[in-house]
């Protein structure tokens, strides 16, 4: 029996942009990134339970101007996974589906991520010193 | 009419094999993850300060030990089950997607593992590390 080829589908370069497709790549990258942040996090826990001189060390990595980039990264990824998140579990419900609500919810969950990302570090530059 | 075989039907497990198990267990960590999440960050965010006193303090009152402890615990799972997709994604030899399956297996029971000894150790008053 001759081998065919197995069908593909077109090329997602074929389709229309539509905000869906960067926010779904978006939502596995930021997953990705965060995953890294458990690192980060394993670490400052440890550093908490090795006593001042080790949080020391551990504030200095985050507290200086490389460490905030990422933390700031990992702060828009978070809010940006968590409200992607819960848009994933209002379809797996199987609502939603209809092009406004598709559309507005991605903008919303993108925007809403970049101006909470916005709020948390205004608060964080205000109250702690 | 149904295409699928009897036997399939009754098994219900799909062309993965595992059934939806892996699926499910993603969406159950998510729904856990947005109050635990939540609560870790905005606790943080609402501390006096982030020095090694205050947070010292904060993160030996039980409530903070036992939350912070059921956050790890979820996080380093959805975020294992969401890395694993990744690797099966995107690694197609079939021993490099084993053994990397098996290193991040590792790397997250030794994350998860080191932050929650690190935050009972914190909790329980032992002597810094």
């Amino acid at each position: 029996m001759p081998v065919r080829a197995r069908p593909t589908s077109p090329h997602w370069q074929i389709y229309r942009w539509e905000i869906g497709m960067s926010l779904s790549i978006l939502h596995r990258i930021t997953g990705g990134f965060l995953a890294l942040g458990l690192i980060a996090l394993s670490f400052w826990f440890v550093s908490l339970a090795s006593g001042p001189d080790a949080y020391a060390t551990a504030s200095s990595v985050f507290g200086n101007p490389l460490g905030l980039l990422v933390l700031v990264g990992w702060t828009f990824a978070f809010l940006f996974h968590l409200l992607n998140g819960v848009r994933h579990l209002v379809w797996d419900s199987g609502r939603g589906f209809e092009r406004a609500e598709r559309r507005g919810g991605g903008w919303f969950a993108i925007i809403a991520a970049a101006a909470l990302t916005l709020c948390v570090w205004v608060w964080i530059w205000r109250h702690l010193p | 009419m149904s295409l699928r075989s009897p036997l399939g039907r009754v098994l219900g497990m799909g062309s993965a094999r595992d059934g939806t198990a892996h699926w499910w267990a993603q969406r159950v960590t998510a729904v856990a993850l947005v109050p635990l999440t939540l609560w870790f960050v905005i606790s943080l965010l609402r501390l006096p300060g982030l020095d090694y006193d205050t947070v010292h303090t904060w993160a030996s009152l039980p409530s903070s030990a036992f939350l912070s402890s059921l956050l790890v615990a979820v996080l380093a799972y959805h975020s294992y089950l969401g890395t694993i997709v990744i690797v099966e994604d995107y690694v197609t030899s079939t021993g490099l997607k084993i053994v990397s399956l098996l290193l991040l297996r590792f790397a997250y029971v030794l994350c998860g593992g080191a932050c929650i000894f690190a935050i009972l150790r914190v909790a329980f008053g032992s002597s810094s590390l």
